[in-house]
Order: structure tokens, then sequence, then C-alpha cells
């Protein structure tokens, strides 16, 4: 039965470029996360009123946030390959994808982890202000811990981009699950080999959402 | 203990230059409860975020405890602001800590050995009445107990200073009154001294030793509450005196029933905070030969006594009336006015 409907798949593949896909999004998740959270925190104390309030710095960080959200993915990923080149030294595989997945992801990231940190009360920074806390202190005991249900939720949004990404940079031949539907499936024209990837990609996408809206709520104590 | 000289804040805006706090000048002795009193857009929550420089002051001095706060750099500041407690209208505490990890946060900042903290966090609980409630989030509690987290929060460091920025207007009259019993109780048993901004005329009255009345900025009137209260000398604090003690619409109220009684003589008597003669009327009935009978009054309690007006009909032998009238006037507190001599 599952031999006539989908003759094309090789079970062994398949499975390769299923933990190629999981490997680079959650890799570049965790990138992410990190250059995400710097870029929101810079934009957000840099910013008019904030604790380290400086127009040209606050100005540079938020140009250059802009200008890689501008980019379009696929080209981002031709535009780095000397850079990937020379980090990485292949421009093939999974971890070539890594830079240009997060170099494209976390200025997204940063504007969500921006927003999340404006929603923080200013009455309670101020209560922290008033009680003696260092800059460090309230960046780590309060910006983040009181953000930390939107900045789940931000990554978990952003964590889906990413999976929509590395089909992309599959495609180019980055691998994974994008990979193996474009070379194996389309070129071939095996398009059952397409309609798994493309299941296995939805399936992906619920499980994530799943985990960040569950770890989300539970963190959310208001 | 907290001395402020020609404190003056102003915001510079591209067309004009607000003024929030205008030269001030006032000196806060220690233990007192000091209230500052006034209108929103007055400057009063400017004034107190100006004393721990939550705003930056644009001139002026402030000296806290022989500490010169206007002139510390940021890291004394930080240091010097452990010691200055402060609560909020709107409570300001952090949803995603509990009740202990809330009033845990100041020792953190201070550096304060985890043990210590845990036993330092169990007497503030103790002290606020939140027993039991350690392990709530901010989000169970009700407005009170959000109150009683943050005053045990504030008091972590053993502050000899508390700032209260209207931290009962949140709340409703009730629990207004538990907690500012119990700003009374901590102020008695620590010693602290409260400096407490509100626009709720109530909250003077019940707690406070001194007040000031701020308007635009400056302060128009200050004393002793009590004689604020007998004697509100503008216009702003005649209003706030009328919150509480009803508008002077009742006297004309008055005149009608005044002109009702044909024999004796009709009084005003003021109380001024004795309440060792609160037993007056039946006082004098005993040890004057005159009835007396009560047309109307209202006496209110304040921290530091009785304050109200009372009108009394006096019925008689005249000689006799004048006696009663010469011992309230030279033996008590009282201040008595003749209002209508009927004879």
């Amino acid at each position: 039965m599952w031999n006539n409907l989908f003759p094309n798949i090789e079970m062994q593949d398949l499975w390769v470029a299923t933990y190629e896909t999981f490997y680079m999004t959650i890799l570049a998740l965790i990138g992410t996360f990190i250059f995400g959270i710097l870029l929101g925190l810079l934009l957000y104390l840099t910013m008019k009123g904030g604790i380290w309030q400086n127009k040209y710095l606050n100005m540079a960080v938020a140009s250059i946030v802009n200008i890689f959200r501008a980019i379009p993915f696929i080209i981002l990923i031709l535009l780095l390959f000397p850079f990937t080149d020379f980090l990485i030294g292949t421009i093939r595989g999974p971890n070539a994808a890594l830079p240009a997945l997060i170099i494209g992801s976390a200025p997204f990231y940063g504007r969500l982890v921006e927003i999340a940190l404006k929603e923080v009360d200013k009455g309670v920074i101020e209560a922290a202000k008033s009680m003696g806390a260092k800059t460090r202190t309230i960046i780590f005991k309060v910006l983040l811990p009181e953000s930390m249900p939107a900045l789940v939720s931000g990554i978990t949004v952003t964590a889906i981009n990413i999976i929509g990404y590395t089909a992309m940079a599959g495609v180019i031949g980055a691998g994974g699950l994008g990979n193996y539907a474009y070379f194996f499936g389309f070129q071939r024209r095996e398009f059952d080999v397409v309609f798994i990837c493309t299941v296995l990609i939805v399936l992906i996408v619920f499980l994530f959402q799943f985990i960040g809206d569950y770890v989300s709520n539970k963190l959310d104590k208001r | 203990m907290i001395s402020i000289e020609g404190l003056s804040k102003f915001y510079n805006t591209s067309l004009s230059r607000i003024t929030a706090v205008d030269n001030l000048t006032l000196d806060i002795e220690e233990g007192d409860i000091f209230g500052v009193i006034g209108y929103s857009g007055a400057g009063k929550s400017t004034f107190v975020r100006l004393l721990n420089r939550l705003e930056e002051p644009s001139s002026g001095k402030v000296v806290i405890d022989d500490e010169t706060i206007t002139s510390l750099n940021a890291n004394q500041l930080r240091v010097t602001r452990q010691e200055i407690g402060m609560i909020f209208q709107h409570f300001n505490l952090l949803w995603s800590r509990t009740v202990k990890d809330n009033i845990a946060f100041p020792l953190e900042i201070a550096g304060v050995a985890k043990r210590e903290r845990e036993e330092r966090v169990q007497e503030l609980i103790e002290l606020v009445g939140l027993a039991g409630r350690e392990q709530a989030y901010p989000s169970q509690l009700s407005g009170g107990q959000k109150q009683r987290v943050g005053i045990a929060r504030a008091l972590a460091n053993k502050p000899k200073v508390l700032l209260c920025d209207e931290a009962t207007s949140a709340l409703d009259p009730e629990t207004t009154n538990a907690i500012l019993d119990l700003l009374v109780d901590i102020n008695e048993r620590l010693g602290l001294t409260v400096i407490l901004i509100t626009h709720e005329m109530h909250v003077i009255r019940k707690i406070c030793k001194q007040v000031a009345v701020m308007e635009e900025g400056k302060i128009v009137e200050q004393g002793d509450v009590l004689d604020v209260f007998l004697r509100p000398k503008q216009q702003v604090t005649k209003k706030f005196v009328e919150q509480v003690m009803g508008t002077n619409d009742e006297d004309d109220g008055v005149e009608d029933l005044i002109s009702t009684y044909e024999s004796g003589k009709i009084m005003k008597l003021h109380f001024v905070g004795e309440t060792a003669n609160q037993a007056l009327i039946s006082q004098i009935a005993k040890s004057y030969h005159i009835d007396i009978n009560i047309l109307q009054g209202k006496i209110t309690q304040m921290q530091q006594g009785a304050y109200g007006t009372l009108f009394v009909q006096m019925d008689g032998d005249p000689d006799e009336i004048d006696r009663a009238i010469t011992f309230i006037t030279d033996e008590t507190s009282v201040e008595v006015e003749v209002v209508r001599d009927v004879e």
C-alpha cells in the first residue's frame, strides 16, 4: 500500500532530510535567540527615554535591522556566499545555511524583542531603580523575566519563519526537506516526494507552535 | 532628617519651559509622617521623585540623614537608594515573581546572602500580615495585599525614609484605612520617617503630623495638620479641608435652625485636638446649672486628636452661661464663638 502510493520514497533519505531540517532549525533558532535579544535590548535601551539613550547608536542599530529585514532571504543567501565560505569553509550542507538563517531572522526577532520589552511596565523598572538596581540587574532580573512570555511567543513565530527559510536554503543545496523535495521530487518529477516533504514540514511547524504556546502559557503568571 | 533647599524641576519643551517643582524649601523631622497634598498636576509626584533622584533636579539641594543626595555620583546614589524605601500607587510588583521573591528582590540588589535573605523576608511577611501567602503570585492578590507586598519590599533593606507616592489612591476606602494603619504601625515601631503624597485629605487627617499643600509646583501652605485644618488660609487648602469636613453650606442650614430657638445663647465650639476634653459637654452640664442642647456638628478624629465644630444652645441663667464659657475658653483647647445671643 505505502509502496503503491509513494513509490519513490526512500526512508533513509527522508530521515536524513528531516534530521537536517531539525538540525538547521534548532541551531539557527539558538543563534537567532541570542542575537535577536542583543539587538532588541540595544534598540530598547538606546531609544529615547531609555537607560542608555543614544540617538546615533539607536539609529545605527535600527538601520542594520531594517536593511537585513528588507533583503529577500533567497538573495541574502547568495549575498552571504563569500562570508559563509570564509566562516564555515563550504557553501553547501546544513552548516553552511546557518549564517544566512541567523542573519536573516535575528533582525526580525530583534524587533519582536524590542516590542516585548516596551510592554514591560515602566513602573516596575522605576521601582527597581528606586531600590538601587544596576542596569545589569534591571536587564536580567526585570526586563527579561517580565517579558519572557512575549519573548517565547516571538521566538515561536520566528521558528516558523526559520523552517520556511531552511526549505529555501535547501533548494540551493543546504540539505533538509526543502532540498529533498526540490532535487528528488520536483526535478525528477516524483511528486509523492514533494507531498511527503510538505506534510513533514507542516507537522514540524505544528510541533514548534505547540511547544511555543505551551511554554509561553506556563511562564505567564499575570 | 531631611532638608530640602531651593529644589526645582523644569521640563523644556520646544515651545516653552514647564515648571513642575518650583523652588521648594522644606525640613522634615526624623520619625515624622509628613504629608504632601495637592491636585493632579500640582507637582507632588515629581517632588517625591526628586528626593531619590528618579527625576534629576534642575536645581536645589536634598539632604537625607546627612547625605547630600543631590551631589552623589551614579554609584553612590544607587547605594544610598537602598536606604530609601518607596511605594507606589500601582504597587509595581514583578508579576513573574512570587510574594516572597518580590520582597527578596531589593535584598538581592543589596547583595544579601541567601540564608539571611530568607530570614529577613519571613520577618517582613509577618510584619505586613501576609503570612501564608509567600508562594502566591501578585495576580492572585487583592489590591491591599499587593500594597502590603510593596511595603514589605520597601522596608527590606531597613531604610530610614519611606516615600509613598499615592500609595492608597488605587485602593477602596476600607483597604486604604488598613494600609494607613500599617504605615502608622511601622512608623511607630521602626521610627521610620514617612513622606506621603496624596490627593485625599482623609489620608492626611488620619495619619500625618505635618502637612504641606502643593499647588503649581509650590508649597502654598504648610504646618501642623491640626492648624491647617483649623485655619486653612489658601483657597486650595479650604477645598481639601471641605473634603473631610463637608462644605460651609452646612452652616447656612444652621442659620435657619438657630432662628427657631428663642432663648439662651447659640454658640459654635471649635474642637482642636485634645482628646482629654471629649467629655466636655457632660462636664459642663454637671458643673454649671445650665441646659445644653446640641444642634448640629461634625467631629472627626485625627492623628493628634479630635477636630471639628459643634453648634450648641446653652439655656439658663446668663451669668451661669458666661461662667461656663469662661471655663471652656480658659481650661480647655476648645474655642468658643457665640453665634447669637438671644437676650
